[in-house]
């Protein structure tokens, strides 16, 4: 075979490849993804059965543990709607109420409270901050200055 | 020291920009004068780097809390080794040392290729200083280091204790010295192309530089696999984070670069993909940094602190470094970097070197989607969506298996062209192995015949024995050829040819890291249980018993460094003894906390200690979540005890005295009438494989960069011309 024929064909098995890869790229990452959403997002709409995934801070005041299952609200970063969201899986180190979480949920179905979500299980993630601000330094100066 | 250190800022970002002006005006009018000039700012930077480095250090070592970064991240009770490392845990600090080591280790291969590549240099030298400015004016107009307050606090929020593992004093650097390092053969790349100069010769020369940068790399991604397994509490070693995968980027590409890398010196081929590659490695370095540093994305890694800004200059950054890489590789392809020659067969190494390129980038490019489709999904749909790992594993799996294969394959395929009988000769004997292997695995059906890790069993086996076939068969040819004993002629073997046997070395590195990772992930039995003093469970055909609780005050510097409530668990098989495990929870103050003189103890931060039992075929992995619930009435008790005692004037030295005996009694009340505990439990097999695979990668890639006799006599030889070059110019 002609060689520049052969390096044509080559050539469009490649792009061929190439973009077969892309598309199903893009098919199944919009098809499997969840949703990222902020608990005032879900207040507003869910679909039945879908999964979302969830992002916003640990509500003080509102982790209950029982024997098999964790109970926590988690409210908007910069808001204070929020949702309840009952989970069964391993709880990450750093969670704690005030905390930034990740945690895939559905709705929790008929006869659970309003706005009230499942996680998915073991889908639990909490920021690993590279410091903790909740606290300030002890007797902070009263003014900042740049040198 | 604030004031000096934020000069050196200021005068290193001065020396940035004269160095660029100076490399580049120099290169183009041919003044040397000017190059060396330029040269020596890329050396005046390292030198301001270290001083203001130095500076910082020495303020978190000596808690001189006048330095906002040092209050706000690290303490008096926070022990030395860890105040080190708590500067890189801060942004200022991170950059600061991205800063420090981009300028030194572009010094060191600078002063080593002195007198090589004289046309490049320059350009690579501009490339290497603009970095150099970027990070000095992030920390000068966006995270200032050295902002300073005028009275101290007297005591700092310390580093977060679930940073305090040793790998926080290494995995950072070496994470940011594989993204510093893989800037260099950008630079030079850079350069190259600048002045239409893309033989294999910058290859060469800093092919060193690329090696280390993966090598420094890939010990960064596994030291942080190895803390995710025994510090988060969770048991695994990859979750596809963004943060992770911003390390994982740059790593594949550059594995790919060091392969393809080989035809290019070998045949003249594939100049327009080299090129590119090692353009996008130097992007992708940065984009990583990017990402861990920009909060762009929602990671579990929050470095990210309110009003940022440091994103828009990486953006913008990341931009330039596009649009120049795109620019360069478009406008040279048709004469600087056309191939000299072609494929010859699809049964050849370049084939298969190719195909390996092939699916790293493919990887690249299924990880880089699944990274940003947050980002990609809400351009397009308006609504941010995420993928999970299940997304990720779907494609990576079946391109790692044939990744893993290829580097069985490439080795002993011949340059050019090749036959089918004399690849069935050089495959013979793996291709045995690898049968056994599925006949083994047919037969005994590991983990109820679960497919996919089996394919990496025989995928895996075929690839090791492949490589241990090549050093055999070296070592034998050598001992033939002279009287040298085996061990003799495999050291020497190893140093003759350091690219090719190191190689060796790490893809069997490699397979064993694969096989460990399948296994471990496909065959592991885990369970959540809550189990009261006395109870058991057992999990993938071992008993755990939860025999006691302990209980303990950890000191540190003299003062409490935290609570720490754990348990006594005995593992036992079919009744025989195996280990006993102490997992535990330590419980760390909260800095500066208004609440209660003993709640306190219990509002900070808690950490997992799992309680391991490793082996090469098993792990036994358990970590515990005390209920302290029990005790928080009488928690709350001691605060009022405490708060009512204070107020009548109770003085500080006696108030520590009777806080320490409170806290005493709070362990031994946990330990005298423990409450049930909730338990994670792991069995998983061969995760040893994964740690033990990285070392052999790591010593393989070890041996593969170590320079050679014959590369330092080549750099002497080289230098003694580019004198005598110099010198025949003055003259």
């Amino acid at each position: 075979m002609d060689p520049a024929r052969k390096r044509r064909i080559r050539m469009i098995v490649a792009l061929s490849c190439a973009v077969m890869l892309v598309g199903a790229l893009a098919y199944t990452s919009f098809s499997a993804a969840s949703t990222a959403v902020q608990p005032s997002q879900l207040l507003a709409s869910t679909n039945p059965g879908e999964t979302y995934q969830l992002t916003g801070k640990v509500v003080d005041g509102s982790v209950v543990r029982t024997r098999d299952e964790i109970r926590f609200r988690v409210r908007d970063r910069n808001d204070k709607k929020s949702v309840a969201v009952r989970y069964v899986g391993a709880v990450p180190d750093p969670f704690r109420e005030g905390r930034e979480v990740i945690i895939d949920v559905r709705a929790a179905g008929a006869g659970a409270p309003a706005n009230s979500f499942v996680g998915e299980k073991d889908t639990l993630i909490t920021k690993c901050p590279s410091k903790f601000r909740e606290t300030t330094p002890v007797a902070p100066a009263s003014s900042a200055k740049k040198s | 020291m604030a004031v000096v250190g934020h000069a050196c800022l200021i005068l290193g970002l001065a020396c940035c920009i004269y160095g660029i002006v100076a490399s580049v005006v120099g290169a183009r009018s041919g003044r040397e004068a000017l190059v060396r000039s330029g040269r020596r700012s890329l050396y005046a930077l390292f030198a301001l780097a270290v001083i203001a480095f130095v500076i910082t250090e020495f303020a978190f070592v000596t808690s001189d809390f006048h330095f906002t970064v040092v209050a706000t991240h690290s303490s008096t009770t926070t022990p030395w080794y860890y105040r080190l490392a708590a500067m890189w845990s801060s942004q200022q600090g991170s950059l600061m040392l991205w800063l420090t080591l981009l300028a030194g280790w572009s010094s060191l291969c600078v002063v080593m290729l002195r007198g090589r590549l004289r046309d490049v240099a320059p350009y690579a030298v501009a490339v290497l200083l603009g970095f150099g400015a970027f990070f000095t004016a992030v920390m000068l107009f966006s995270a200032l280091p050295f902002e300073t307050v005028p009275i101290a606090p007297v005591e700092g929020v310390g580093l977060n204790p679930l940073l305090r593992h040793p790998s926080m004093m290494i995995h950072p650097i070496m994470l940011y010295s594989g993204y510093t390092l893989f800037t260099i053969p950008f630079a030079f790349a850079v350069g190259a192309l600048i002045v239409r100069r893309v033989d294999a010769e910058w290859l060469r020369a800093t092919r060193v530089y690329a090696l280390a940068a993966w090598l420094a790399l890939g010990t960064g991604i596994i030291l942080g696999a190895r803390w995710s397994y025994v510090e988060l509490g969770w048991g695994g070693y990859w979750a596809w984070d963004p943060v992770e995968n911003a390390a994982l980027l740059p790593w594949l590409t550059g594995t790919a670069f060091l392969h393809s890398v080989k035809i290019q010196e070998r045949r003249g081929m594939m100049k327009i993909w080299n090129a590119s590659l090692v353009l996008a490695t130097g992007t992708l370095a940065i984009l990583g940094t990017f990402l861990v540093r920009s909060g762009v994305l929602d990671s579990i890694h929050a470095f990210v602190e309110e009003g940022n800004t440091v994103a828009w200059f990486f953006t913008t950054l990341i931009v330039v470094m596009i649009a120049s890489s795109v620019y360069l590789v478009i406008t040279r392809r048709d004469n600087a970097l056309k191939s000299a020659s072609r494929l010859d067969s699809l049964l050849s190494r370049e084939s298969a070197f190719l195909a390996n390129n092939l699916v790293l980038v493919a990887i690249t490019f299924v990880v880089l989607w699944g990274t940003f489709f947050p980002l990609i999904s809400e351009a397009l749909t308006g609504t941010k969506e995420a993928v999970g790992p299940p997304w990720f594993d779907q494609y990576t799996v079946p391109l790692v298996l044939i990744l893993v294969l290829l580097s069985g394959v490439g080795p002993v395929i011949a340059w050019r062209r090749t036959s089918w009988s004399r690849l069935w000769r050089s495959m013979r004997l793996p291709a045995i192995v690898a049968l056994l292997v599925a006949i083994g695995c047919a037969v005994f059906r590991p983990g109820n015949g679960d497919v996919t890790p089996q394919i990496m069993f025989v995928v895996g086996a075929f690839a090791i024995a492949v490589s241990l076939q090549e050093l055999w068969r070296g070592t034998r040819a050598r001992q033939a050829m002279t009287d040298e004993g085996p061990l003799r002629a495999f050291r020497l073997l190893l140093a003759r040819n350091r690219a090719r046997y190191g190689g060796f070395i790490v893809h069997i590195g490699v397979a064993v890291l694969f096989i460990g990772i399948a296994a471990s992930s496909s065959f592991q039995s885990v369970s959540d249980v809550r189990l009261s003093s006395g109870e058991q469970a057992t999990i993938g055909g071992y008993t755990f018993n939860y025999v006691k609780p302990t209980a303990k005050l950890e000191t540190a510097a003299g003062r409490l460094e935290r609570i720490t409530l754990g348990a006594q668990v005995r593992v036992t098989k079919d009744g025989k003894f195996i280990s006993n495990l102490y997992p535990n929870r330590g419980y760390y103050p909260a800095i500066g906390s208004t609440l209660g003189a003993v709640s306190t103890y219990f509002a900070g931060e808690s950490t997992s200690e799992i309680g391991l039992k490793a082996g090469a075929t098993k792990d036994l992995w358990v970590a515990e979540t005390p209920d302290i619930s029990s005790l928080m009435p009488v928690v709350r008790r001691g605060d009022a005890v405490f708060a009512k005692a204070t107020a009548q004037g109770l003085k500080p030295a006696a108030r520590a005295i009777f806080l320490g005996a409170a806290l005493n009694g709070l362990t031994t009340r946990y330990r005298s009438n423990p409450p049930a505990a909730q338990f994670r439990i792991i069995v998983s097999p061969m995760v040893f494989w994964i740690w033990l695979g990285a070392i052999i990668v790591f010593i393989g890639g070890l041996i593969a960069a170590w320079p050679s006799v014959g590369a330092v006599r080549g750099l002497v030889r080289a230098r003694q011309a580019a004198r005598v070059a110099e010198d025949l110019g003055r003259a």
